[in-house]
């Protein structure tokens, strides 16, 4: 149903809201975002078997609990609310679905389970040193080897990398060119030839890593040279749940900025009382709703397997990504001096929607995505 | 307690339908038949026209009538706000006089709230009434009448105290728009039409019986006429289509159409046009334009959200479950989307925005998107007082201090006299 929950998904999103509000509240986001590794295993173990989090979107019969897109996207958004510094973008969102889409039935067998219960962590690296998503631009070669593979190349801006036991990765065949000869391949992440660099990221909340491949021996994923199909359909859902990731913390930014207004006292008055403010609010609350509808629109088609799908992930994203950005400016505006200070939260979700403003596309690149998937 | 369903009165009115319904007869003539059956307004009293179906069941009653082609109550314009105020209101005299005659179409009526010195705060109306003999004598200003030169009666919201606080200072009243005190002028707007008047009354007369509910209730009385019109939007009766057939039923019943709608040809142009957009993109060749395409892209990508916005509150509603902030946002999106609408068409276009009239761009469509959309942000309810109705009530937040409440109205400051 694209313009409803269903009181079973309502009843999963408070669940997971009164999880992340007790185990992801600013302390611990400060806390964990200085660090290296970036999250807390203790709540990692909780997210995945207490409440089965990283299996949310996995066939039952690959160790998952067999639910939606919609509900993937009901957890991203939930954590994009409370800024949750854990690798299940990488892991569950972006992996996962690349083995569930490109992944033969025995690969399927053999890696999700362990993505399912949480034991594994995965990344997906797509991106190169140019920071394109899609298949067209991957430049790291994979040359034949008795069966197997020799992956040699860099990859950047994979998001939790450094953390990750198994890395997806795509890699072209030698002499190939655009969307041809690129497959999917697994890689351990303690391979030879493998050098795994966290990168300092603008937003300490979603680490990033440069991955450099010398001579690292790779298993295929799935059908070789066919990759591109897999991947654009992979970073649908991706978009599709970075949208609800985003949506979540531009509404948490929002409620925070009139909480603070509606304290805040000046020439007498709460400046929540103030015109001048107030618009600005009302701006705030249309924009976030009208991504909202936007993002599960587009979650809910994922799930009818809609024909519109390409179109309707990259509308999401470009909504998603002009709401937030917006959202976080008018936020720190709202809060005046103290919204430009460390100590005030506002700039951890600003952050994050800069990073996520630009992670998978941005705005722009997702408009244009937009207009050729309507056959404009 | 109700003892219908769609069943027993699908059953009821087909068995009355094929009894009365007539193409042959006029339109009145057929209209006081369906008045006194009592499914003209089938959820109205009993004891005035109706037969107190719950309104779940009208859509039934309106395909009934659809399915043999008969012509419904008249219903469009202002005079079904007058019915529902004058029905929660009005005296027995009131509903006498006026509710068939509004049923049948015979009267006209027009609306007469706003002021040149008050539109956002309509409780300033400053248009007096003054008590004269056994007669109220009413003498001001009235603006963005719909209808008003061709209204039998109109709906007045006028002062009849200063001295005590605005919203307690003034009176509703049904005016007689047919007497020499009242002169109904076309407003011009900026894009040429005149959907509109300026209402003049120069020592109109009212008669006491006139006035609905008591002195001193008038914004009460306005505020279900204004709640009757933002629901109205809702469309919980629709309205009818020209049918083109020949009977004389029909031809009259067109004509009235046709009437109703002469002021409104404008009104998709102010909305932008969106459905326009890709098509002229593709007409002159600006779809390849890479900025062009960004453009077009935020335009499209914000209609369809906000359509999805409406849609998700409309199913919240339907489920019974509590609705979200997204029902209020609707006028607000459109406002911004007509803008934005109007920027691409204008970028689209090129040197062609400079023309206007038939022989430009679409018969002089686009042209008149281009000088409308102004008008989403500012008729019924600016994008400003939107914006407070969805801060204050949706968000919570604090209303600004005022200073028109605590003192009398005479004592408000007020818009200078204009020479």
């Amino acid at each position: 149903m694209k313009f409803s929950f269903s009181d079973e998904q309502q009843e999963f999103r408070s669940v997971v809201r009164r999880f992340l509000e007790d185990k992801s509240p600013t302390t611990a986001v400060r806390r964990l975002m200085e660090t290296d590794k970036g999250y807390d295993p203790a709540v990692w173990q909780s997210l995945s078997q207490d409440l089965g989090l990283t299996a949310v979107h996995i066939p039952e019969a690959y160790g998952g609990q067999g639910f939606g897109i919609s509900e993937l996207a009901i957890a991203s958004e939930e954590m994009g609310r409370t800024l949750l510094c854990a690798p299940f973008f990488g892991s569950t969102v972006l992996a996962a679905t690349a083995i569930l889409k490109a992944g033969s039935e025995e690969q399927k067998k053999a890696l999700l389970p362990g993505i399912a219960s949480g034991e594994t962590i995965a990344a997906l690296a797509v991106a190169e040193d140019g920071g394109l998503w899609d298949a067209g631009s991957v430049a790291m070669t994979a040359t034949p080897d008795g069966g197997k593979y020799r992956l040699d190349g860099t990859k950047s801006f994979v998001v939790d990398g450094h953390n990750a036991g198994l890395i997806v990765v795509l890699a072209r065949k030698p002499g190939s060119a655009g969307n041809d000869g690129v497959s999917f391949f697994t890689v351990k992440a303690d391979a030879k030839g493998l050098d795994r660099r966290l990168l300092p990221s603008m937003d300490p909340t979603r680490k990033l890593a440069r991955l450099t491949f010398s001579g690292v021996t790779a298993e295929l994923l799935g059908k070789e040279g066919a990759a591109a199909g897999p991947l654009a359909a992979t970073l649908d859902v991706a978009a599709i749940c970075l949208a609800h990731e985003m949506v979540g913390g531009a509404e948490r930014l929002r409620e925070d900025a009139i909480a603070f207004a509606n304290q805040r006292y000046q020439f007498g008055r709460p400046i929540a009382s103030f015109q001048s403010l107030k618009h600005k609010a009302a701006d705030m609350l249309l924009e976030v709703e009208l991504a909202k509808s936007a993002a599960y629109y587009a979650a809910a088609a994922a799930d009818e397997s809609d024909a519109e799908l390409p179109a309707l992930a990259s509308l999401a994203k470009a909504a998603a990504s002009e709401a937030y950005m917006q959202t976080a400016i008018h936020a720190v505006q709202i809060h005046g001096g103290i919204g430009f200070t460390w100590d005030n939260d506002t700039h951890l979700w600003f952050k994050r929607a800069k990073s996520s403003e630009v992670f998978l596309g941005g705005a722009d690149h997702h408009r244009e995505r937009y207009m050729q998937s309507i056959g404009a | 307690m109700s003892q219908y369903d769609a069943d027993s009165v699908r059953k009821d009115l087909r068995q009355w339908l094929e009894a009365n319904w007539d193409p042959s007869l006029g339109l009145v003539e057929w209209r006081n038949k369906l008045i006194d059956s009592g499914w003209g307004e089938p959820h109205w009293p009993k004891q005035w026209y109706g037969r107190e179906l719950p309104v779940g069941l009208v859509p039934v009653v309106d395909e009934e009538l659809d399915r043999i082609g008969a012509v419904g109550v008249a219903r469009m314009g202002i005079r079904s706000l007058a019915a529902a105020t004058i029905l929660a209101h009005g005296t027995d005299l009131h509903k006498q006089k006026f509710l068939r005659r509004i049923l049948t179409g015979e009267d006209t009526w027009c609306q007469l709230f706003s002021e040149p010195g008050s539109g956002s705060d309509l409780a300033g109306a400053l248009t007096r009434a003054e008590r004269r003999g056994n007669k109220w004598i009413v003498n001001g200003q009235k603006v963005w009448n719909t209808s008003a030169h061709k209204a039998d009666w109109g709906l007045l919201l006028a002062r009849t105290n200063m001295d005590l606080v605005k919203h307690k200072g003034l009176a509703y009243f049904i005016i007689n728009m047919r007497q020499p005190g009242v002169e109904a002028v076309p407003l011009r707007q900026m894009n040429g039409h005149a959907s509109f008047n300026q209402v003049f009354f120069t020592d109109a007369e009212v008669e006491p019986e006139m006035m609905l509910l008591d002195d001193g209730d008038g914004w009460k009385v306005a505020t279900t006429t204004l709640m009757h019109e933002r629901r109205g939007a809702d469309g919980l009766r629709r309205y009818p289509k020209p049918s083109g057939r020949p009977e004389r039923i029909y031809q009259e019943e067109d004509a009235e159409i046709a009437s109703a709608l002469a002021p409104y040809t404008w009104y998709p142009q102010r909305m932008g046009r969106v459905d326009l957009i890709l098509e002229r993109a593709r007409q002159t060749g600006k779809i390849a334009d890479p900025v062009t395409r960004q453009e077009i892209a935020k335009v499209l990508i914000m209609s369809r959200s906000a359509d999805w916005t409406a849609r998700r509150a409309r199913v919240a509603q339907e489920m019974g479950r509590s609705q979200g902030p997204e029902g209020s946002l609707g006028k607000l999106a459109a406002s911004y989307i007509a803008r934005a609408a109007n920027r691409v068409h204008t970028t689209i276009s090129g040197a062609d925005a400079l023309l206007t009239g038939p022989d430009s761009t679409m018969g002089g469509v686009i042209a008149e998107i281009l000088i409308s959309t102004p008008a989403i942000s500012i008729a019924g309810g600016t994008d400003e007082i939107q914006k407070n109705i969805i801060s204050e009530r949706v968000l919570d937040m604090p209303k600004e201090p005022r200073n028109d409440t605590d003192r009398p109205f005479r004592d408000v400051p007020k818009n200078a006299e204009r020479k």
